[in-house]
């Protein structure tokens, strides 16, 4: 396996850094049911991660954990070299981790530009009289900060719709005004669950050339969970295979491809 | 026409985020405040004033306080007439207790003690939701007006258990008791609700607004993408009180008068405020401005029809109000949740490319 502290160079020549986030040993349950049993995974600077498995694996609970919104009963998450102490949602978000959802949580109610100028909050400094006030500092840093906005909106080519409200949207270009927002935050790590469920083949090329787009332009770690094959072995640098809150692959496509336990997790295999 | 946002073109980002973006718009917008400023004080009798515009002023200003809470963040209350109370006998208590002081002081301060007690009755909401939130601020209304009722020192120990507003002046003018002037209490009223109006704005088109309208669209996925929700909502309950506490003091101060508080600020006032923001529009400014025009308009107009042109009496009348007002709210509530503003703005997008549409 990889070193612990050393990068690695990946397939396509890429440079990949040191640990970025590190899981120890989770352990989750809900009640008597196990979702998570003793996993460990590192996430690395730079790379494209996947967490792959069937269906009620694990994968979003996983997800969940690393974003702060499921506390572990067992491990420790371990982001930049230090143990994350027990925090909220959106204090994990302050860190630096932003994600996105399965089924999409934008802010129905807000235009695109909103809810993207919403991922900025980090970035946000006035307090509420000068916001008040509008004229001077809120306005200064409300302008700043829709300049970066309207980087992305660019980059992830949606400015023809910035002004409409998103519950008007269809459903590819929601998914694509969420990366938007996550993006906003300029992330540390970028969590991605399922960014291509429901989409057709083409808006999941579009989709796909987005991920390495931001991951190479922004230089952003991203982990991902995805269903489709495919997609998943092309993207990706290493994967993490889990069935039945087990880990029961780790390592690039290839390897996790030819691995007898993988193979019988999404195959099936016959009990005699 | 000149109605035309064809050639308007921004060219930066201040220009593109401002409360007008259409230049019609805008100068419509300078020609009311000219108005409102510079004609209306001149023409205006006392009739107009406590008929129409002061209740119309203090109504709206209460809307949009109202409007912040739960049209932008999401949380329902009933207790706006419990607020107001705050607000009326903060300012009482502090009318009688610093008689030198201004009254844009008294107001202000009045605002900010209720913001506080807004805060702390706001407190329930990191908890609760929706439906239970709404009772909860139930008996935030029930609370306030026993407590105003039943302990004298708020009342400065009068016979009545009323509160009377002395008479007060600004720069020499009197705009409180009975003795004020039509004009100076309109003025008055109309700086605060003018004010009021512009920081509502500034505060919903920025940062605080936007964390506000996250947590009311999907509250766990603004936490999850870094809004506080402790923060969040614990602001949209202080703003929120603040302008109805300003309300609530100009209120019983400026309008009214002399207040009984079961009266007054009872559970219908909660109501009949929510019920603007509702006909007005959850979530818009204007529509707050609507609201409350169109339920202090209503009764007069219908007085005007009904007793005045028909000869029909009085309190069938009256009654026949409440029906009207009843039956909008369902009809607002099923068809078009975000009241007169979104009627008004669907208009606008008709209207422009009226009567070619295709």
């Amino acid at each position: 396996m990889l070193d612990n502290s050393e990068g690695y160079v990946a397939e396509d020549g890429r440079k990949i850094g040191g640990v970025v986030m590190e899981m120890k040993n989770i352990t989750l349950r809900f009640g008597g049911v196990v979702a998570i049993k003793d996993i460990s995974f590192d996430i690395r600077e730079g790379e494209i991660r996947a967490i792959i498995g069937p269906n009620g694996a694990g994968k979003s609970s996983m997800l969940n954990v690393i974003s702060g919104f499921y506390v572990p009963q067992e491990g420790e998450v371990w982001f930049h070299g230090s143990k994350r102490p027990p925090m909220r949602p959106f204090e994990v978000a302050q860190q630096g981790i932003a994600r996105t959802f399965q089924n999409i949580a934008l802010f129905e109610g807000m235009s695109v530009l909103d809810n993207v100028m919403t991922g900025r909050l980090g970035f946000m400094k006035t307090n509420i009289l000068q916001q008040a006030l509008w004229k001077g500092k809120a306005e200064a840093e409300e302008t700043e900060n829709r300049e970066a906005v309207e980087k992305i909106i660019d980059f992830l080519e949606i400015q023809h719709i910035r002004k409409t409200p998103v519950s008007r949207l269809p459903y590819g270009l929601k998914k694509r005004v969420e990366l938007a927002r996550a993006l906003a935050a300029e992330p540390k790590l970028l969590l991605l669950d399922e960014p291509m469920a429901g989409m057709n083949v083409e808006e999941k090329e579009d989709m796909s050339r987005f991920i390495l787009d931001v991951n190479d332009e922004f230089g952003t770690t991203i982990a991902l969970i995805e269903h489709d094959m495919g997609v998943v072995m092309d993207l990706s640098d290493r994967v993490v295979v889990m069935d039945y809150g087990k880990k029961i692959g780790d390592g690039t496509p290839d390897e996790v491809r030819n691995n007898q336990e993988v193979i019988d997790a999404y195959l099936g295999v016959s009990h005699d | 026409m000149f109605y035309r946002e064809a050639g308007d073109f921004k060219t930066s980002y201040i220009a593109d985020s401002q409360t007008f973006p259409i230049k019609f718009d805008r100068y419509r917008y300078y020609v009311v405040l000219a108005v409102a400023f510079g004609v209306i004080p001149f023409i205006i009798n006392d009739y107009w004033a406590n008929a129409l515009l002061l209740p119309f002023l203090i109504y709206a200003i209460a809307a949009i306080g109202l409007n912040i809470l739960v049209g932008y963040c999401g949380q329902v209350s009933l207790g706006t007439g419990g607020f107001m109370a705050v607000g009326a006998y903060a300012c009482y208590k502090l009318m009688t207790a610093f008689p030198d002081v201004s009254m844009f002081i008294h107001v202000l301060l009045a605002g900010g003690i209720t913001a506080l007690v807004g805060v702390l009755f706001g407190l329930p909401s990191l908890r609760i939701k929706g439906f239970y939130l709404a009772v909860a601020t139930l008996a935030a209304q029930f609370f306030l007006v026993w407590l105003f009722n039943r302990v004298p020192w708020f009342y400065n120990y009068s016979a009545s258990g009323q509160i009377n507003s002395p008479e007060r002046d600004v720069f020499g003018i009197i705009i409180t008791g009975p003795n004020a002037p039509a004009w100076a209490t309109y003025l008055f009223c109309l700086i605060f609700l003018t004010f009021s109006a512009i920081i509502a704005r500034n505060l919903t088109r920025g940062t605080t607004g936007r964390t506000w309208m996250a947590i009311r669209d999907m509250d766990i996925a603004a936490e999850i993408i870094g809004v506080n929700p402790l923060k969040a909502k614990l602001t949209a309950f202080a703003v929120s009180s603040f302008f109805v506490g300003i309300a609530g003091a100009l209120f019983f101060a400026v309008y009214l008068g002399a207040v009984e508080v079961g009266e007054v600020f009872g559970i219908q006032k909660s109501f009949l405020v929510l019920f603007m923001v509702i006909i007005g529009g959850l979530g818009s400014i204007f529509g707050s401005f609507a609201g409350a025009a169109f339920l202090v308009l209503l009764p007069v107009v219908l007085k005007l029809l009904g007793v005045d042109l028909l000869g029909w009496p009085t309190d069938i009348v009256a009654h026949l109000n409440l029906v009207i007002v009843g039956a909008l709210i369902i009809i607002f509530l099923v068809l078009e949740p975000h009241g007169l503003a979104q009627l008004w703005r669907v208009a606008k997008e008709k209207l422009r490319l009226w009567p070619f549409p295709h």
